[in-house]
């Protein structure tokens, strides 16, 4: 079989298992809870028969292995179970499912972070590009020093900052993006603006940092110098002799990036209470809402993994050894 | 005045400086350089002679964290120093061409290699792609290359070393330029696949009137190219001379340290009773690349036994074996006599104490944040449990065995050179008096001169104190010096063995005669000769 | 004359030794005065962080939960910074927050080194089976991002300044056995920790004398951009309630607190935020010198 298709499908093998891995890790949770965890949930009015059929709701009577089996086969249709919130409501009450509680929240992070995505991605691979290109300019240390400076502060900071600046003390943008399933288009743009440059701005400096190193690093190669002593111009050196071996480092700095997004999606609906994902997980974890907590773990982590399976992957179909084999 | 009269290159007064943290060092200093069409010179020098940044420089070009400092270049009457860069793009790879050292390193893995050929005449426009391409197939051909059609539609590293480096060699020829640098072309190959290589290079060289700078640490091999030699130490020049008179008449003394080891050569000594015997190894890395095959040798008391061969004859592989570090997969070492166990980690430490190990790298081979005391100190502590005066004196005296002073106790092992530490590494292996050193390449890495002294020390030392050597290496000058019993081995296994004398007489095994003839000789027609006794060779065995 | 003529004129050429080495001070000064402008700030910020953090008590014009006036005073003469949702004097707790949002984070940090180096050193210079085990836990801790995994352990465990440190360090110890393992591996290939194999030397001797020496210093630039990341961790775990939890005063937590005032105009919510983010920064310059400095003089070979 050729080796690409093979180190394809044994990376996308990796994948799996670790997702699996991941999936029990995070099932495995629940097994350490302390005792006394549903009389905390249930509140202190709780009877020992509420505390038992809540016990019996969670499934806490069957054998781990069983109930790991049961929530993963679950996921798999994409039921992640009943929420804790309704609890209360034990015996009568309607039971909340994750599923509802997630659905509409997943869409609005996913067209906060590929919005933000969408712009930082090709702006970074330029600023990173330009940098390597004039290392040592007075370009290149200023951009060093600011993306040095943003990347060291919280993002809570810079979005508080630009909260300030742009929606209060100049009221350009939106301060709080509130989205709902019905908002238009273009609202929903202007009303994510905040959020999604507060996240650029942390991403960018990232993102170009790191393009500006694996760049440099590629342009240290003797194939490089040798392109040079041939007296191609500059421009050629980079399009016929860099590039083509850029792209595995690209995707790697693109997908630890997007990675890096992810968490960096939870702070910022947070601070603009944007009603995605990140908040919905704070807020249970405040509550201790597990099968909630759960759900949006596994929805991280899975999009994680991905990430850096399709940077391998970049990496593995653009390698010359294995796009031709001796 | 005629054109051709007036020298091809000519450089006065050169400085180059390199920046080393923070400071800026004298790289290429005093240098004044006269080059004349169609004349081959050869740059010879040691590690930091600055040999390659003034090849570099021949062509106009600084690496990055190089300054020019003063001096004139000067190309066919063009000032190559306030030449603008895109007009010396237009020089190089047409008039100028470069070779560097490491093929495989220099060829763009992501392209084939006749387009990585056809890229400077076509971007230079000096010929189309069709064109360019028949000329490719024709320089391959002269070259030896195989299959000259179809080799060039092969990826660099579906090429071999010595293969690659001959298509890097065509590829300088493509324009025809007046002057090419060879940096080191043949120094990280093999002696077998170096000769295939020095071949291409000189047919190329011999039958084109442009001229070229080859670069080289090894005098014998600029000896086959060079009209003229110039031999460089720290950046500046010792001795200018056509090269046939510097191998005749050297000058300066420095000039004589470069064959210095060639000058060596220890009587052959036998007899002794068997310090170690290897019986029957074969050994395999991770329990499936088979690397030693039925390997069998013995090491008399008091006697070195060398064993030869190239990389991946499974040399190294043998000391981690004798050594315990990689246990056999089948066979036996026997140690005074009594076998030993096949792991490291089951041998006793008295064992351990009687066989030590000399690295090639002494940099790697002394832990950079322990000082010179604390090194010879800890085997002394471990092995012989020594402490307090009788340790240091113990240290001063070991120093002292190996030409050293107590001087130097309190020394980094940055603050050392070479030499000194590969006397460390030396006086650390002899401090728990050991029966056996395995020597792994302890002098490849070294300056000749420097080599010199450290075969001179290990020939003492085994006089003085009767200990065996396992002398691992690849080069056949160091065995003349210090073998008495010579081990050739080739893909894993032991090709041919016997006394000094024996093996170095012929009648030679087929491959210990192309080992032997493929050495450089300190002679100018030693590769003229040698490939026309091949040529005579194959043309006997077709007919 | 004696066929020995070359050594006169070609001996090595001797290796510079190292000066007269003046005081600690002395060099310390030294060091500092030939740092690039941005390491030098970054110096004098943390020394000046160290020493609020330190002498707390004696700085703050408060207590650290006294409630002093009436929520949400506006900036004046008594209280400099005005006061928070419960009225506590704003500069008080700032001074505060630096001892035990720093203290937090330091303590968290080391507490990751202690885990992640020695495991990483343990693995890479037994190797084998060990370095393998080792080395696919981490692989799975690590496909899981460090937020979101220190958000389930929260939800399981509760919140408390205990397991908040000991879940940061131990999913932080994760990246710290990475570098140390890696950088480790880097020396333990070297000829000179076989030849203490060769010798006999134990485990840990080979760990801690051979290796650990020559892994210190990328792991102290490894120490600071570490503090920085479980530093701004904790922060914004804090700032999402889950962290540091009230009375104690912290920046995080302050951020949240005073985060409606920014609806209003009042900058004073980014004080705490702009505290964190200054450490950060100046943390971040000292180590892109120190990493410059040392790379650069691994080049000089």
């Amino acid at each position: 079989m050729n080796p690409i298709v093979t180190t394809v499908l044994q990376r996308v093998g990796l994948g799996v298992l670790t997702l699996l891995a991941v999936s029990v890790i995070i099932f495995a949770m629940i097994e350490m809870l302390p005792g006394d965890f549903a009389s905390a949930i249930l509140g202190q009015t709780a009877t020992p028969e509420t505390v038992a059929a809540f016990q019996r709701s969670i499934g806490l009577d069957k054998p781990p292995v069983t109930r790991y089996f049961e929530w993963i086969g679950g996921v798999l249709q994409g039921n992640f179970g009943e929420s804790f919130s309704s609890a209360g409501a034990l015996g009568g009450g309607h039971a909340k499912t994750v599923a509802s509680l997630i659905g509409p929240r997943l869409s609005n992070t996913l067209f906060l972070a590929g919005f933000t995505a969408l712009i930082s991605v090709p702006l970074s691979l330029a600023l990173g590009l330009l940098a390597a290109l004039y290392r040592n300019s007075i370009f290149d240390r200023t951009v060093n020093l600011v993306t040095l400076t943003t990347i060291s502060v919280p993002e809570f900071f810079v979005a508080y900052i630009l909260m300030l600046i742009l929606a209060v003390k100049f009221p350009i943008f939106y301060s709080l993006a509130n989205v709902s399933p019905d908002t238009p288009f273009f609202e929903r743009v202007a009303r994510t603006a905040l959020p999604a440059i507060s996240l650029m701005l942390v991403i960018v400096a990232h993102m170009m940092r790191m393009t500006r190193a694996a760049i440099i690093n590629l342009l240290a190669s003797p194939y490089i110098e040798m392109a040079k002593l041939k007296g191609l111009a500059p421009s050629s050196v980079i399009l016929r002799h860099a590039l083509p071996n850029a792209w595995a480092p690209i995707g790697t700095v693109v997908a630890l990036n997007l990675a890096y997004l992810i968490v960096g999606v939870v702070v910022a609906e947070v601070v603009f209470v944007y009603p995605g994902i990140g908040q919905l997980m704070v807020d249970s974890v405040a509550a201790r809402d597990i099968p909630v907590v759960q759900a949006c773990a596994l929805l991280f982590a899975m999009a994680y993994i991905l990430l850096n399976l399709l940077a391998d992957i970049v990496g593995i179909v653009t390698n010359p050894r294995l796009l031709h084999p001796r | 005045m005629k054109p051709s009269a007036a020298p091809l290159l000519e450089i006065r007064g050169l400085h180059i400086q390199g920046q080393s943290g923070e400071v800026w060092q004298d790289i290429v200093k005093d240098i004044n350089l006269t080059l004349r069409r169609s004349e081959v010179l050869g740059l010879i020098g040691e590690s930091g002679a600055g040999k390659s940044t003034l090849g570099l420089a021949a062509m106009g070009y600084a690496r990055a964290g190089c300054r020019i400092l003063s001096g004139t270049i000067s190309f066919d009457g063009l000032d190559l120093i306030a030449m603008p860069e895109a007009e010396k793009r237009r020089l190089w790879g047409t008039r100028i061409a470069y070779v560097a050292q490491s093929a495989a390193a220099s060829f763009n893995p992501a392209h084939r290699l006749i387009d990585q050929y056809k890229e400077v005449p076509v971007y230079h426009g000096k010929s189309g792609e069709a064109e360019a391409e028949r000329n490719a197939h024709a320089v391959f051909r002269r070259l030896h290359l195989p299959e000259p059609e179809r080799i060039g539609l092969r990826y660099p590293h579906q090429v071999s070393g010595g293969q690659l480096q001959r298509v890097m060699t065509a590829m300088a020829m493509a324009c025809g330029p007046d002057l090419i640098v060879f940096d080191e072309p043949t120094t990280a190959l093999d002696v077998t696949t170096q000769i295939e290589v020095l071949a291409a290079i000189k047919e190329l060289v011999r039958n084109s009137n442009m001229a070229a700078i080859y670069i080289s640490h090894d005098l014998a091999v600029v000896a086959q190219m060079a009209d003229r030699v110039m031999v460089l130490r720290y950046g500046r020049l010792v001795e200018e001379a056509r090269t046939g008179e510097m191998l005749a008449h050297p000058r300066q003394p420095y000039t004589k340290s470069l064959w210095a080891v060639r000058s060596l050569n220890k009587s052959e000594e036998s007899g002794g009773d068997v310090v170690l015997s290897v019986r029957g190894v074969d050994a395999a890395y991770s329990g499936v690349v088979k690397v030693l095959h039925d390997v069998n040798l013995e090491v008399r008391r008091g006697r070195t036994v060398a064993v030869v061969g190239e990389s991946g004859s499974g040399k190294s592989t043998l000391a981690r074996v004798i050594t315990g570090l990689l246990p056999p997969h089948k066979g036996e070492i026997v140690f005074a006599g009594k076998p030993l166990p096949p792991a490291l980690s089951e041998r006793p430490k008295d064992m351990l104490r009687r066989i030590q190990m000399i690295y090639q790298m002494p940099d790697m081979a002394l832990n950079p944040r322990r000082r010179v005391r604390d090194i010879l100190g800890r085997t002394l502590e471990l092995h012989r449990g020594l402490s307090g005066a009788a340790r240091e004196n113990r240290i001063v005296e070991l120093l002292e065995m190996i030409e050293l002073d107590a001087g130097f106790l309190n020394r980094l092992p940055s603050e050392l050179s070479g030499g000194q530490k590969q006397r460390i590494c030396i006086a650390r292996a002899l401090a728990v008096e050991p029966d056996l050193i395995i020597c792994d390449e302890v002098t490849s890495a070294l300056d000749q001169i420097v080599a010199e002294g450290i075969l001179k020390l290990l020939l003492r030392l085994q006089k003085e104190l009767g200990v065996s050597y396992v002398y691992i290496t690849h080069d056949l000058a160091t065995v003349k010096a210090i073998a008495d019993w010579i081990v050739v081995m080739q893909w894993g296994k032991v090709v041919q063995q016997g006394p000094k004398g024996e093996v170095l007489t012929p009648p030679h095994h087929p491959y210990t005669e192309l080992l032997l003839s493929s050495v450089p000789e300190m002679r100018t027609d030693w590769l003229d000769r040698l490939l026309n006794a091949r040529r005579v060779g194959a043309q006997a065995t077709s007919a | 004359m004696t066929e020995r003529v070359d050594i006169a004129g070609v001996e090595e050429r001797p290796r510079p030794t190292e000066p007269a080495q003046p005081g600690p001070f002395a060099t310390m000064w030294r060091v500092f005065a030939r740092m690039p402008l941005s390491a030098q700030f970054g110096t004098v910020v943390i020394l000046a962080y160290v020493f609020v953090a330190v002498f707390a008590p004696w700085l703050a014009p408060f207590r650290e939960s006294q409630i002093v006036g009436a929520q949400f005073e506006p900036w004046s003469a008594a209280f400099p910074f005005g006061t928070d949702q419960l009225g506590r004097d704003l500069l008080t707790r700032l001074i505060y927050g630096a001892r035990n949002t720093i203290g937090i984070a330091v303590l968290t940090t080391g507490l990751a080194f202690l885990i992640g180096g020695l495991l990483g050193l343990l693995a890479s210079v037994v190797g084998g089976w060990l370095d393998q085990a080792l080395s696919r836990c981490v692989d799975v801790l690590m496909a899981i991002p460090l937020l979101i995994f220190a958000l389930v352990l929260l939800s399981i465990f509760g919140t408390s300044v205990f397991n908040l440190v000991l879940i940061i360090a131990v999913l932080d110890s994760t990246r710290v056995f990475r570098l140390a393992r890696a950088t480790a591996m880097n020396v333990v290939v070297m000829e000179f920790v076989e030849t203490a194999r060769l010798q006999g030397e134990s485990l840990l001797w080979i760990m801690t004398r051979e290796v650990l020496p020559n892994i210190l210093p990328p792991l102290t630039a490894e120490f600071g951009l570490r503090f920085c990341f479980v530093f701004l961790t904790i922060s914004a775990l804090s700032f999402l309630g889950l962290g540091i939890q009230p009375p104690t005063a912290d920046w995080g937590s302050m951020v949240r607190e005073n985060a409606t005032l920014i609806a209003y105009g009042d900058p004073t919510p980014l004080l705490p935020a702009g505290a964190i983010a200054l450490l950060t920064v100046a943390v971040n310059f000292v180590v892109d010198w120190f990493l410059h400095k040392t790379s650069g003089l691994r080049d000089e070979a």
